[in-house]
């Protein structure tokens, strides 16, 4: 049995835990103690579960895509998170978390963004629940992200520039983690990513396994079976991968697959690839595979994707990692830039850098012929276009 | 073997103890022991030597930017416990090694405390070890080798994770004088009287050092009213990045504490 959640200490397996400072203590330990009952009521899930379906738009489609079907040789299921509202499954987990904080009776909402889409998530829930918003990010990444910062702060949201460490998304979760040290009673820290201190591994999970939920159903109708042979989805912090996983977790015979970001290669010292190249550490207040030097020093991760540049990952990844009940590989930054093209112009979607490092493995990975897979399109590429534009000039 | 911890205190008679903190590696790699000697001369009672970290979370941005600077010195453990060896017996003042759990891990915790004990080190505050784990898998560590541990406590503490925090602690408990980062302005309110009161009204065992915004003799004297003692990085770094002798400054800051103009 591969239970999705953590055992009572916050742990799957080796990794995982609360490896915070005491003066985080009574926050961590209210949501510990709290945060099940809450969103496990009945009037907590209906009050989600209708705002997702009429105000994010879910289900999202399981769109089958003939055209890459054929050329693979598979039978390939796009699990459509970029048509939510706000282009992303992320919003599945802001909205969770916002109601929870209402419950909690939080006035107050932090987070941390890399790419700005955890960030645009959360301050379109917080204007939709009524609490004001604090985003903090990385200063080079309010740079190479400038799209997202403008929405973030049309929707009314404060956007605070990171500007300790390397600037960039660990650096705004460190932020956002001192913010919550110097608020312990009126704040709720809304973390973006499947990662951090017990519970939100766990909680974030639960919130996109939304995904996964839907996939069954889905498939069900499509194949005529709950099952596919295959889900891959693409991980920095996991948290669409863990979506993704979740009701399949069980299904031994269900492959699942996560794409790291390897950013100029693996090896290069230029990548993102916290499983291939990590080492067993603490990051962020959980015990996970990390980028580190041999003194224990967290190592800056690189990825042209802003999404995917973080240094640690999920620690149930590196647990699903380490027992093999999970498969982790890693595509480059030129080989995502490809695949993005090679999508919009098969199937007329634009992915998100980030999706595109889930498809890019569609070409490297060795399937069976006419195998189910399917792959979760995290977001759309909008805020990628620049990118993608300086690429084909 | 009597503390170090306890000789410090009687020598002291009821006089509030001064713990200086500051970062190994910072401002320039080789001053640790030149600035262990300087504050101890000055009339320090504890000392609190930093250790860099690329992440430092309950550190407010004076003492992230000493820690990024000590790593680009080039301070590392290793480095650290070699300039720590010359520290005993010269000094007899109680040292503290204040960092994170990370690359006490990398470093290997028993070689790590190894290295305490060899070097004279008192005890260490590591703020993100979880108390749990510490009682079940280090506690007995750490008594091996003779090395204390410090938590900290702050307004939200629970009566009874204060009572586990006093069982757990050797030479004292580090009281965090409002929910902040480090280098934040000390605020006494009626929630913090009430706060103070009630670490004085639990009959803790371990006595009570108080921290986080203290930067000058007025604060130094007005905090430490109910405790044991007072803990000064922050203010501490400042000083020494006024001068370019920071020696002296060093030397001149404990005594503006003291209230001691020599």
């Amino acid at each position: 049995m591969t239970s999705p959640d953590a055992d009572s200490k916050g742990f799957f397996g080796d990794f995982g835990g609360a490896y915070v400072p005491e003066l985080l203590y009574a926050n961590i330990h209210e949501l510990q103690t709290r945060y099940r009952s809450i969103v496990e009521d009945e009037s907590f899930v209906t009050e989600w579960k209708s705002l997702l379906r009429d105000y994010v738009g879910r289900p999202s489609p399981l769109y089958f895509s003939q055209k890459i079907s054929k050329e693979i040789g598979i039978k390939l299921y796009l699990k459509r998170e970029d048509l939510n509202h706000t282009g992303s499954h992320k919003i599945n987990n802001a909205l969770g978390q916002a109601l929870l904080a209402k419950r909690l009776g939080k006035t107050r909402i932090i987070a941390e963004t890399g790419a700005g889409q955890h960030g645009v998530a959360t301050a379109t829930a917080c204007a939709l629940v009524d609490l004001p918003c604090i985003v903090y990010m990385g200063e080079i990444d309010m740079g190479r992200q400038a799209p997202n910062v403008k929405r973030m702060k049309y929707l009314g949201a404060d956007v605070v520039p990171a500007t300790s460490g390397s600037k960039v998304l660990k650096d705004a979760a460190n932020e956002a983690i001192r913010d919550w040290i110097a608020h312990p009673e009126d704040t709720h820290y809304l973390l973006g990513s499947a990662v951090g201190p017990h519970p939100f591994p766990e909680m974030v999970a639960y919130f996109q396994s939304i995904i996964s939920e839907e996939i069954r159903l889905q498939l069900k109708e499509h194949e005529g079976r709950e099952y596919p042979d295959t889900a891959i989805a693409c991980i920095g912090g996991g948290s669409n991968a863990i979506g993704t996983f979740y009701h399949f977790l069980d299904e031994e015979n269900v492959k699942l697959i996560g794409v790291e970001a390897a950013g100029e290669g693996v090896g290069t010292g230029k990548t993102a690839a916290t499983i291939a190249s990590g080492t067993e550490g603490i990051l962020h207040g959980s015990r996970t595979l990390l980028l580190q030097t041999e003194d224990g020093q967290v190592q800056e991760a690189y990825s042209l994707s802003a999404g995917l540049d973080y240094p640690g990952v999920g620690p149930q990844h590196a647990h699903l990692a380490t027992t093999k009940r999970a498969l982790y590989v890693s595509v480059t930054d030129s080989e995502a830039l490809e695949a993005a093209q090679w999508l919009s112009q098969k199937e007329g979607i634009i992915p998100a850098l980030e999706s595109a490092h889930a498809l890019a493995y569609l070409k490297k990975g060795e399937f069976q012929e006419g195998e189910v897979v399917v792959l979760c399109l995290s977001g759309r590429g909008d805020k990628d276009m620049a990118t993608y534009l300086e690429e084909v000039s | 073997m009597t503390r170090r911890f306890h000789i410090q205190q009687e020598k002291q008679g009821g006089q509030k103890l001064l713990t200086i903190f500051f970062t190994a590696g910072y401002p320039s790699l080789y001053d640790t022991l030149a600035l262990v000697r300087a504050v101890e001369e000055a009339g320090a009672d504890l000392i609190e030597i930093g250790m860099p970290y690329s992440d430092p979370l309950a550190d407010g941005p004076l003492i992230q930017q000493t820690s990024a600077a000590a790593l680009q010195n080039g301070m590392t453990l290793s480095l650290l416990f070699e300039q720590l060896e010359e520290l005993r017996p010269k000094s007899e003042i109680p040292v503290y090694l204040m960092g994170y759990f990370n690359p006490m891990l990398q470093f290997g915790v028993e070689k790590f405390l190894a290295e305490c004990q060899r070097v004279g080190i008192d005890g260490l505050i590591v703020p993100d070890i979880p108390l749990d784990e510490y009682e079940e898998k280090y506690e007995e560590l750490f008594k091996k080798y003779d090395v204390g541990i410090t938590f900290l406590v702050l307004p939200q503490t629970p009566p009874e994770r204060l009572k586990l925090i006093d069982r757990l602690c050797t030479d004292f408990i580090y009281a965090v004088s409002n929910p902040s980062t480090t280098g934040g302005k000390l605020s006494i309110g009626d929630a913090q009287r009430a706060y103070y009161h009630r670490i004085e009204q639990a009959g803790l065992d371990t006595p009570v050092q108080i921290g986080f915004g203290i930067s000058d003799k007025e604060s130094f004297e007005s905090a430490t009213e109910h405790f044991a003692g007072g803990i000064i990085g922050s203010a501490f770094i400042r000083a020494l990045q006024q001068e370019e002798d920071y020696v002296a400054a060093a030397r001149r800051f404990v005594c503006s504490i003291r209230g001691d103009e020599k």
